[in-house]
């Protein structure tokens, strides 16, 4: 009951809403508009916040209260659909998965990196659909199709859970300094789909996609940076994966 | 405020930073080495000749290079086989950052005392009152 009595006694002046209610940050932004400027350049919002605000919300003040003209893509705003991966203060994170007061006052936020950016924090992300397209990331089964499901022990389905998590939000690509300057290379997110497949025991087509990624701009382009593994926001060992699939490569044949 | 038009510097952690760290360093011992193949090379054009340029590297600057060059090979020696494991080990990309660390202080006590050696004729040259 002492807990109790300490909150009672302590909380209204120290951590009610009104003591946090004054508290504000200053948001960033680096602005595009081609139709304004062909140059980009930075803008800065002062922006109230809560402790419980995500980045996104910071975001939304600003759109809806200090400048509609802000462009950004968010759908889920839970960390689910992947559509607001930005590059805040430096890395890539999903907006909506960090807390404002986790990021200093001083936020600097950026589009994504090394995909064409169309307005402000949109890129065009359809380089990095091609790249996932190519790596065939949808079931190949052989013989005849079973008439019940494709069943799997847990065993075999645990070896590839780590990659069935990616909700293709393009953190990990976009981390990439090999994809910054060679938009050929696949990219780490085209790779984890394609280790999803390659590493399914009900999938027959491992061979196909380990020949795709054996090609110059495949797995061996890789540098082993781990930025892609730091920026994953669903927290996939991007680069054990890409290193994974390596070793299938090396050691397949023998 | 500052304007940055090219945009801010990615935030990347000790596997980036190793990267580049052994990106430039892999580009000085190049340098080294495309230098290194001509003046050795040159013996056999003329040993005289030779004898003469290895003369003009007898001094602090080339001195302070080679201590320079020792630091590069050493940690992009060791940082190759931080990679190599990476790649092949199959706990590799677990234990990245603890095989960067390892490999720091092992480069540290190489080359602390290497430099130290290294450097030692140099000051006893240029500052010593020995002898």
């Amino acid at each position: 009951m002492t807990v109790t009595d300490d909150l009672s006694t302590t909380a209204p002046a120290a951590s009610g809403p009104t003591a946090t209610a004054g508290r504000t940050v200053t948001l960033k932004i680096r602005r595009f508009d081609p139709e304004v400027s062909a140059k980009p350049l930075w803008k800065s919002y002062t922006v109230p916040f809560d402790p419980s605000d995500r980045l996104l919300d910071a975001l939304h003040y600003v759109k809806w209260n200090l400048d509609g003209s802000l462009s950004f893509r968010r759908s889920c705003a839970h960390g689910v659909c992947g559509s607001d991966a930005m590059r805040i203060n430096g890395s890539n994170r999903l907006a909506c998965k960090v807390l404002v007061k986790d990021l200093g006052p001083e936020i600097s936020i950026e589009p994504i990196k090394g995909l064409p950016v169309e307005k402000d924090l949109i890129v065009d992300m359809e380089p990095f659909f091609d790249a996932f397209r190519a790596v065939k990331p949808y079931l190949i089964a052989e013989g005849h199709e079973p008439t019940r499901e494709r069943l799997q022990s847990a065993a075999d389905r645990e070896r590839f859970d780590d990659t069935t998590k990616c909700i293709m939000c393009a953190a990990c690509t976009t981390s990439c300094p090999v994809f910054w300057n060679d938009g050929e290379y696949f990219g780490p997110a085209a790779m984890v789909a394609a280790h999803r497949f390659i590493f399914d025991s009900r999938d027959a087509g491992a061979d196909e996609r380990l020949e795709i990624l054996n090609e110059r701009e495949g797995v061996w382009r890789c540098r082993t940076t781990f930025n892609c593994s730091n920026a994953c926001p669903r927290g996939i060992q991007v680069t054990k994966a890409i290193q994974e699939v390596k070793r299938a490569l090396i050691f397949r044949r023998f | 405020m500052p304007k940055a038009p090219a945009g801010t510097l990615y935030r990347g952690r000790e596997g980036m930073w190793s990267w580049v760290a052994h990106r430039i360093t892999g580009v000085l011992i190049f340098f080294f080495l495309f230098a290194h193949v001509l003046d050795t090379a040159l013996v056999r054009v003329s040993p005289s000749s030779y004898d003469s340029v290895i003369a003009t590297y007898k001094n602090p600057i080339v001195n302070l290079m080679e201590v320079g060059l020792v630091a590069a090979v050493v940690f992009h020696a060791l940082n190759g086989i931080r990679i190599t494991l990476i790649d092949f080990w199959k706990s590799g990309p677990r234990f990245q950052r603890q095989m960067l660390y390892t490999e720091i202080v092992v480069w540290l006590v190489l080359v602390v005392p290497g430099a130290f050696f290294m450097l030692k004729h140099m000051f006893e040259t240029l500052f010593g009152s020995a002898s």
